[in-house]
């Protein structure tokens, strides 16, 4: 047992953090949100040329090669920073996806231009009657003279305005629910038929609905259920740590904010109740922290059901502890909390998001309620 | 980074755990489970049992009977053990005196004291909390004046644990009256002293809490003689020792395994139990509450490791994250003990049959019995070893730097 990063995984975390500091700034955020597009082009180059949108990609296609400590690593950097960039659905959700697929020349090549930084990944795989269910697909995969067409609609897909290609879950045989007969394809973003509507999600990052009438797509993978499971599971873990980012920079500046504001002629951190307030925030930040290390690690686990369990687990822990940390940071804030101009707001916002994304506290809950019992899988085997 | 046991702790594990399968009375396991506490004789035999084990000491420097673990493996070892429903070594005794004595005693001391600590030859009680000194327990009172080779101890303790079994109480005792005055330094006067319960002057007086059991007491002291001898240390430098032995006793405070186990009780139960038109199984809210805690569990003993593998580097000093471990960990027995009152439900009400003896057999299920008491009594755990609230002030000062 053993919680401390190696060396590599260490200059990964300070190079991560140090570019953040000194390149994303809430006032230079704020700025890449009002761009064309919502992000920045330039950031984007740069963390191309540090290396970070290759983070999972192969060394064989000049990535990083990173695994699960690696994706925290960046993770809950990207959460301190709150990156609106769309680094975690590309280099993450869909590295992972593209590592998870039968390795061929066209994921190389994808691989080697993500790393370059001149192709990035959206994965689309929600669609409107039932967002939360991976297996409820109705998008079509139509197979002619060689040639795949989709036709269909996605929702909800994160970046998938501006991507330069997508992986979209579709059907090629079965009904919607059968875990049989779904396929992951990669659309390029100009595709013929590919209709994107973009919009801004309430925490500033992007998002797009997606149609597709007769678009050309490439087969990734045939049979590609427990591949989209799996890769749900991963993204649900990585925002879990994202969230764990998020809450302790909301923890650290709440903190600093009770030290320096002064009212009845002290720092109101100098009363008991709020010191109180911001020690309940500390436990339950660690408590989701705790988990969220947990649901990363179990992504290895052979027993898809245990993984998801423990997956889940933590997105409840951190659905609770988000909620509650968020607030609590705005109501010790008092007014200043409540205004754009102010970085604690913007992390509320986005642990709120993260909270609703692949399903809140609730909808994990109910699902874990039903057995089996949790406590029976070794959380340290 | 790596989450998983090495296999030397994995199979650590497993022999201690199967230690006590093989050796654990049923009727003991059932009781701890519960919530109760086992009773004198029990604790006496099952200490005598581990003792004879060499676990009776564990955390006891190699040469005065302890194991030599490291702190993962003392970790692992306190889980199994309240997982398995073991009765814990009696604290005041194993984790409070003992570490004292053997850091801050006399060889004599260490000699005469730590051998019968160990197989609970002698029963100790912790003379700390006064009437008037409670989280503040640096305003205690209890004065002990030296007379000759004697001092001479008058005042009261309160909230003495089992001292209606304790053959000894170990206090802290005010020494120097002058620094209770106004400008006196109130932590320089006090000093620990080792005394005998069958000592003339000692009254031990119940104390029955709202479960309705009594399991702490008031001690008063008139006029009663101790020894010089039996101080522990330097006269006047006693709170530093306290706090050396407040330190040790947050060590496993959380109590994720004794949780633990009862969540799992409490969820085989629920299949069967029924007090509405379907077993509690079925109830959603009742089920999600019960999982919510099975999470929030799962955090906690995660967290525990991650403090564990901190203070490891801190060389033994407590670690401030302990009283992390200490809010979450009582919070999460509380809820235990309340979802076994939802679970037992009417049943919970039922009290002590006015027929003892009677061969009717138990008034509702058998475990039913207990749930209402436990809770009513584990409202304590967020009280003792410090309450939550100055576990809050600790972490306050010492991790947010207020």
């Amino acid at each position: 047992m053993d919680f401390d990063l190696n060396e590599d995984q260490r200059l990964l975390k300070d190079t991560l953090v140090r570019f953040f500091k000194d390149n994303y700034s809430f006032e230079q955020r704020k700025q890449a949100m009002a761009m064309a597009g919502g992000w920045s082009q330039d950031v984007w180059k740069q963390l191309a040329e540090l290396g970070f949108t290759g983070l999972l990609a192969p060394e064989a296609a000049g990535g990083f090669n990173g695994g699960q400590v690696e994706a925290m690593v960046a993770m809950e950097a990207m959460g301190e920073a709150l990156l609106v960039e769309p680094l975690f659905v590309s280099a993450l959700l869909g590295g992972f996806l593209l590592r998870q697929c039968p390795a061929s020349a066209q994921i190389s090549q994808l691989e080697a231009a993500m790393v370059g930084g001149t192709a990035r990944l959206a994965v689309a795989f929600m669609e409107a009657e039932a967002p939360l269910d991976g297996a409820h697909v109705t998008t079509s995969a139509r197979t002619e003279g060689g040639k795949v067409v989709l036709n269909g609609a996605k929702t909800l897909v994160l970046h998938g305005d501006s991507a330069t290609h997508i992986i979209v879950s579709a059907r090629h045989a079965g009904t919607p629910g059968s875990h049989h007969g779904i396929g992951l394809y990669l659309v390029e973003g100009d595709a013929a038929g590919l209709r994107r509507r973009g919009y801004a999600t309430q925490d500033g990052q992007r998002a797009a609905e997606l149609n597709f009438h007769e678009t050309p797509a490439h087969v990734l993978n045939p049979e590609a259920y427990a591949t989209i499971a799996k890769a749900i599971d991963f993204g649900m873990a990585c925002i879990c740590v994202e969230a764990v980012g998020a809450m302790s920079a909301l923890h650290a500046m709440t903190v600093d904010y009770l030290k320096i504001r002064k009212q009845f002629g002290l720092p109101i951190g100098a009363f008991q109740v709020l010191q109180h307030r911001a020690v309940d925030m500390l436990v339950a930040l660690e408590q989701a922290r705790s988990l969220a290390l947990v649901a990363m690690f179990a992504i290895d686990e052979k027993d898809a059901a245990r993984r998801h369990r423990t997956v889940a687990a933590a997105k409840v822990q951190v659905a609770r502890s988000g909620k509650f940390v968020g607030e609590e940071a705005i109501q010790l804030h008092g007014g200043i909390g409540m205004t754009m101009e102010y970085a604690a707001g913007h992390y509320f916002k986005r642990l709120k998001m993260i909270d609703v994304q692949w399903g809140d506290g609730d909808h994990h809950l109910a699902e874990l309620a039903r057995g089996p019992n949790l406590l029976e899988d070794e959380t340290l085997g | 980074m790596d989450l998983h046991l090495d296999p030397q702790q994995r199979a650590f594990r497993a022999e201690v755990r199967q230690f006590f399968k093989d050796n654990l009375p049923d009727r003991v396991r059932q009781k701890v489970i519960k919530g109760g506490y086992p009773e004198y004789q029990d604790m006496v035999d099952w200490t005598r049992v581990m003792h004879a084990k060499g676990w009776a000491t564990p955390q006891w420097p190699k040469a005065l009977g302890g194991t030599g673990w490291s702190p993962v493996e003392l970790a692992i070892f306190d889980d199994e053990s309240q997982a398995a429903g073991a009765p814990q070594m009696l604290p005041f005794g194993v984790n409070m005196l003992g570490p004292v004595l053997y850091t801050f005693g006399s060889k004599e001391q260490q000699e005469k004291y730590l051998p019968r600590i160990a197989r609970l030859d002698d029963w100790w009680c912790q003379g700390f909390s006064e009437p008037g000194a409670g989280s503040d327990l640096a305003s205690l009172k209890t004065a002990a004046r030296r007379e000759g080779d004697e001092f001479i101890v008058n005042g009261q303790k309160t909230w003495t644990t089992m001292a209606q079994y304790a053959d000894w109480i170990f206090c802290l005792v005010r020494t120097d009256p002058d620094s209770l005055k106004p400008g006196g330094k109130r932590q320089e006067g006090i000093s620990f002293l080792l005394i005998d319960m069958k000592t003339k002057g000692i009254t031990v007086r119940p104390i029955q809490t709202i479960d309705g059991g009594v399991e702490v007491n008031e001690v008063f002291f008139d006029d009663v003689r101790v020894p010089a001898e039996n101080l522990v240390g330097q006269l006047n430098k006693g709170w530093d020792y306290a706090k050396f032995l407040l330190g040790n006793e947050r060590n496993g405070i959380a109590r994720v395994g004794a949780t633990k186990e009862k969540l799992r009780r409490i969820r085989a139960l629920a299949q069967t139990s029924q007090i509405g038109a379907a077993p509690m199984s079925e109830n959603r809210r009742f089920m999600e509450r019960l999982t919510e805690a099975e999470i929030d569990l799962k955090a906690l003993e995660v967290t525990q490791w991650r403090v564990l593998a901190r203070s490891g580097a801190r060389h033994g000093k407590p670690d401030p994250a302990s009283s992390i471990l200490k809010i979450k960990g009582s919070q999460l027995q509380q809820t235990a003990t309340d979802l076994a009152v939802a679970l037992a439900g009417p049943y919970a009400a039922v009290g002590k049959s006015d027929q003892s003896g009677d061969n009717l057999g138990p008034i509702g299920p058998e475990w039913a019995a207990t749930s209402a008491p436990v809770y009513f009594n584990y409202r304590k755990v967020s009280i003792y070893g410090g309450s939550n609230e100055i576990q809050r002030n600790i972490i306050a000062k010492a991790i947010l730097g207020f």
